[in-house]
């Protein structure tokens, strides 16, 4: 049974925007690499960081959801997190069945608020 | 004297109910601030359950997302009037 993943990442703002995406192209490839399969990819571009990070107050936000069968690539990903010092940030959760529901039902149309989310699974 | 405390005891003891429970949430998104941002107050530290009145299942789901949303810098550590 594959289980799901989902990284976000957080890049220096100094990057150019070309840089930035090679950036990305790298971590994405590394994942079909080591065996994971690329669900969805979402990116937040420029946004303002709540509190400064490395003396920076601004970052390129990266999404990556992804599904394994075993979990390697995930330390292969964070070795690499790791390693580049372009990446101020990354966090990796596994995704239980609310949270891919969640995601799915994000994705299909309901962009909308929380609330109307909720709503919408209580008739559904 | 006492007419001046009446009205507020009231509305205090109205019954609180969990909001997860009764919208039908069953997954809290830590990558969405603006909703996490109701529930914490003005210092941007997590709401107790005896103020918002939510299930412990859920408050331990919000405290998580909120947690993490903190570390990805997406809601700060410590504020002053947050909202």
């Amino acid at each position: 049974m594959s289980k799901h993943y989902e990284t976000v990442f957080i890049l220096t703002p100094i990057l150019s925007e070309a840089q930035a995406r090679d950036a990305v192209e790298k971590f994405s490839t590394i994942i079909t690499q080591n065996g994971g399969t690329m669900v969805h990819e979402e990116n937040w571009g420029l946004r303002k960081l709540a509190y400064p990070i490395q003396k920076k107050n601004s970052g390129f936000y990266q999404i990556f959801e992804y599904s394994s069968e075993e979990g390697g690539v995930v330390d292969v990903l964070e070795t690499e997190f790791r390693r580049d010092e372009r990446v101020l940030r990354f966090l990796t959760i596994a995704l239980d069945k609310h949270a891919l529901a969640y995601n799915d039902k994000k994705r299909k149309g309901l962009v909308g608020r929380k609330k109307e989310v909720a709503t919408e699974t209580k008739e559904a | 004297m006492s007419l001046v405390n009446e009205p507020v005891e009231k509305n205090i003891n109205r019954k609180k109910y969990c909001r997860f429970k009764k919208s039908g949430i069953k997954y809290i998104d830590y990558k969405n601030p603006d909703f996490l941002l109701k529930l914490v107050n003005e210092q941007g530290k997590i709401l107790p359950r005896r103020l918002t009145g939510t299930s412990l299942k859920y408050q331990r789901k919000v405290s998580q997302a909120i947690k993490r949303a903190r570390h990805l810098a997406l809601m700060p550590f410590v504020a002053d009037q947050l909202k």
